[in-house]
């Protein structure tokens, strides 16, 4: 009976302790684990968008890369972080999608070790190609690709970047098992699709689309369901005959699971305000990324997509690549 | 006459108040983290990126570039004066830096270091305004294969960095290899030589071996000597360099800007290659060999002069073709992208003010950098004096911080003094770190590019050698083969001579 009544005390306080936090939340700055290095893709979402839910939210959010191991140090260590709100992640494709497929070992549980705050933005996937590949569209590619299998030349940023694991999807999808040459970083591996070494990257719009544009790389579709403003003239993987690849490396809010609900709904409501500010909307459109509504940047919204980009992922990836 | 007009152009860009003022700021900021060990510019620049979001992009990259640069400056100062590289670039510095810091000499040493960048800043500027263009050609006409045989080159040179015996310079250099294969295996993702520890996953990094071996052994070394703890073996003469000294320099400034200028255009390990590749070159030149590892000026003039072409010519692939050749181009690359700006090979004539400008503003950061240091090194020099009881606290204190910077890993820190003490026997021994922390930094690369090569050419290996398919490759393996003989060989005649004399 004592242990019920300390038990129930326990709660009690830890119940009011949470409320209080909550009221005067966020009393000091605001951690945001990006879990790559500075200048990449998510880390330049996580500051445009930390820079306005840092406005609405009143104190400053301060952008800590963690990077390693594909993205799942730095999760890691946001999984295990202080449920207060103080600290919160930039999870990706790659951590909360991909990485259960990847990391056998790894340090959380994508689905249940978070409390989702919501979609940030997504960098969708385009195939490119070297300038000089004989082929004129994405229906030509396939066939070039499966006719070649033995001599054309894949590129990736290395085992589990988003650049290896959605070609892996596509070479799933199209029945082709080429060679991969994997590369540290984006960076190499489009240099050497420029100068004509390499045959074929999937790679973020972000990544690639100067290249398109300046004509140094030719754009074959883009894994989207419409065509992007910032690459008008890249048709969809719709047009082109594949409509089930669709693939966007979406960057989301998460905070460790146990944030009281009220500092996760501050949280979600800053994230909102950020999404549906036409000026950050446009700074994350000018990036080639694709925004999502009030609806799509809910907690049950990014809770859902965890769940079917797990089940989408996990499978292909510990079936197709060594572990 | 269009470049001067383009110059011009850019010069009206970076003149205004508040560029000169943000170019400056990155100088001294440069200057500081330079100065202080382990702090890179990496997370500097990291660090700094919020403060860009209020500026218009021009003046956000010619702030960030200042600090690149100017860490450049600032690197070779804890290089000479404790032995302590906090770049990759100034590995090969400290060897002689160092020797002429404890000679007295850590003024001419400090000076000489300062004119020689600004020489190499200034050529390497022009070299990006004029020629930028056509030299990204050359750079993207180097292939995987090419690369792996440029650092095989390279490794073969690493040998020459050794004062000592040439059997343990080839030991530290085999080790170096090998830590550098630590980590996740690029292709298949297997963990390799981690011993279970995550935050080997990625492999060792560069400052925290660097440290250890280097900073965390010489103060080892340093304690355990009771009674002449002090730096300084001697009286500090003259502050500036002699007519002597500025007479063996020039030509080693010379030199070490020209090849640098042209390996900064390489990505990934241009400037490690480029300062180390002077001091070879510097050595092989000289007329007087034996005085390198010794206090040689040439040694530090010419790897100097190298590194900071290297970092001025390393902005061509980023600024001609949008493709950043380095961790510290790829933050540039995101502070452009937060502007709106997603910097592609029509950077140049997209944004011009953007390229003319920073272009105007580095040579501008490079005048102020030496105009900046020169009057510093009278306080360098003071800080010498400072009793080393109190200097090798502070030197651990900030070594421990910089360290954890990198990755904010509390692991690094530990590593790092594992290395320490690794380092401590290791030179107890005679074996020195400068071979092995270079042979660490080109490991990495060659592998990568060693194992593109293989996929490319479906296992072919004699792909190197392939005159018709990669020139490039089969003339560096022939010269490395070259140089290779022609460095046992003397070794062999010598045992053979020993025998011959029993």
């Amino acid at each position: 009976m004592k242990t019920m009544k300390k038990f129930a005390l326990g709660a009690v306080l830890a119940l009011s302790a949470n409320a209080a936090l909550a009221q005067g939340y966020p009393a000091r700055p605001i951690t945001m684990i990006v879990p790559f290095a500075a200048g990449g893709p998510t880390d330049v979402i996580a500051r445009i968008v930390g820079e306005s839910m840092s406005k609405t939210l009143g104190q400053p959010i301060i952008i800590e890369n963690v990077a390693g191991a594909g993205g799942t140090t730095g999760i890691t260590r946001a999984a295990k972080a202080a449920a207060d709100g103080y600290t919160i992640a930039m999870g990706h494709m790659g951590t909360h999608g991909a990485a259960a497929g990847l990391y056998p070992n790894m340090g959380y549980n994508p689905q249940t070790d978070f409390a989702p705050i919501g979609l940030a933005a997504g960098t969708p996937i385009v195939i490119v190609t070297r300038k000089d590949l004989p082929v004129k569209d994405f229906k030509e590619f396939a066939a070039y690709a499966k006719a070649n299998e033995k001599t054309i030349n894949n590129a990736n940023a290395g085992n589990g970047s988003v650049s290896h694991i959605t070609c892996v999807l596509l070479h799933d999808m199209l029945k082709i098992d080429p060679n991969a040459i994997p590369y540290r970083g984006t960076g190499p591996a489009v240099a050497d699709l420029i100068s004509g070494k390499v045959d074929y990257i999937c790679d973020q719009i972000v990544s690639v689309s100067a290249q398109i544009s300046g004509g140094t790389i030719k754009g074959l579709a883009i894994a989207t369901p419409s065509r992007s403003p910032s690459l008008p003239n890249v048709p969809t993987t719709t047009e082109s005959g594949l409509p089930g690849y669709q693939v966007s490396a979406w960057n989301a809010v998460f905070a460790p699971k146990g944030t009281p609900a009220d500092i996760t709904k501050k949280l979600n409501d800053a994230l909102v305000t950020a999404v549906t500010d036409p000026a950050t909307r446009k700074k994350l459109e000018g990036l080639g990324g694709v925004v999502p509504d009030a609806k799509g940047a809910s907690p049950e919204a990014l809770a859902a997509l965890v769940k079917s980009e797990n089940e989408r992922w996990v499978p292909l990836l510990k079936a197709k690549v060594k572990p | 006459m269009e470049l001067v007009s383009n110059l011009a152009h850019g010069f009206a860009v970076a003149v205004t108040p508040m560029n000169i003022l943000l170019c400056l700021i990155g100088a001294l900021v440069g200057t500081l983290i330079g100065v202080l060990p382990g702090i890179g510019p990496i997370a500097t620049i990291a660090m700094l990126l919020p403060i860009t979001y209020k500026l218009d992009p021009t003046g956000a990259l010619i702030m960030l570039s200042g600090i690149y640069y100017g860490a450049q400056y600032g690197g070779s100062t804890t290089a000479i004066l404790v032995n302590l590289p906090g770049e990759s670039s100034s590995v090969v510095t400290a060897i002689d830096g160092h020797q002429m810091a404890k000679q007295g000499r850590a003024g001419a040493a400090l000076a000489i270091a300062a004119i020689g960048s600004f020489i190499a800043g200034t050529f390497g500027t022009i070299l990006l305004a004029a020629l930028g263009k056509p030299l990204t050609q050359v750079a993207q006409a180097f292939g995987p294969a090419d690369y792996c045989a440029l650092m095989v080159l390279g490794l073969v040179c690493a040998v020459v960095l050794a004062s000592g015996s040439v059997i343990k310079a080839i030991a530290m250099i085999f080790l170096g290899l090998l830590l550098s294969t630590v980590g996740t295996d690029l292709e298949t993702g297997e963990q390799r030589m981690t011993l279970g520890f995550l935050p080997l996953a990625d492999g060792i990094e560069f400052v925290t071996l660097a440290m250890g071996m280097f900073g965390f052994a010489e103060i080892l070394k340093n304690l355990e000597q009771e009674e002449s703890r002090d730096l300084v073996d001697q009286k500090v003469t003259n502050l500036m360099p002699t007519k002597e000294d500025m007479k063996e320099a020039a030509p080693a400034i010379a030199r070490g800007t020209l090849l640098g200028s042209v390996l900064g255009i390489l990505p990934g390990g241009g400037a490690v290659l480029a300062a180390f590749g002077a001091y070879t070159l510097e050595k092989k030149l000289s007329k007087t060999p034996e005085k390198f590892g010794k206090g040689a000026i040439a040694g530090v003039a010419g790897p100097e002069s190298a590194n900071n072409a290297a970092a001025q010519t390393s902005f061509i692939p980023l600024l001609t073709l949008g493709i950043p050749p380095n961790a510290v181009m790829a933050i540039m690359v995101g502070a452009m992208t937060i502007h709106g700006i997603v910097p592609g090979p029509q950077i140049m004539t997209k944004q011009p003010d953007l390229f003319w400008g920073l272009v105007a503003s580095m040579w501008l950061g490079n005048a102020m950098l030496v105009i900046i240091n020169l009057p510093l090194v009278g306080l360098w020099v003071r800080l010498l004096r400072v009793p080393y009881r109190m200097l090798f606290p502070a030197i651990l204190f900030f070594c421990a911080i910089g360290v954890y910077s990198i990755n904010n890993q509390p692991f690094d820190v530990v590593l790092t003094a594992f290395f320490g003490l690794a380092g401590y026997f290791l030179l107890k021994f005679g074996f020195e770190p400068a071979p092995m922390l270079v042979a660490f930094v080109l490991g990495k690369i060659m592998e990568e590019k060693l194992r593109q090569a293989m996929l490319l050419s479906r296992g072919d290996a004699w792909t190197f050698l392939d005159f018709s398919k990669h020139p490039i490759s089969a003339v560096l393996m022939i010269v490395s083969t070259i140089l290779l003989v022609m460095a046992l060989l003397p070794s062999i005649r010598k045992k053979r001579d020993e025998v011959f004399v029993e």
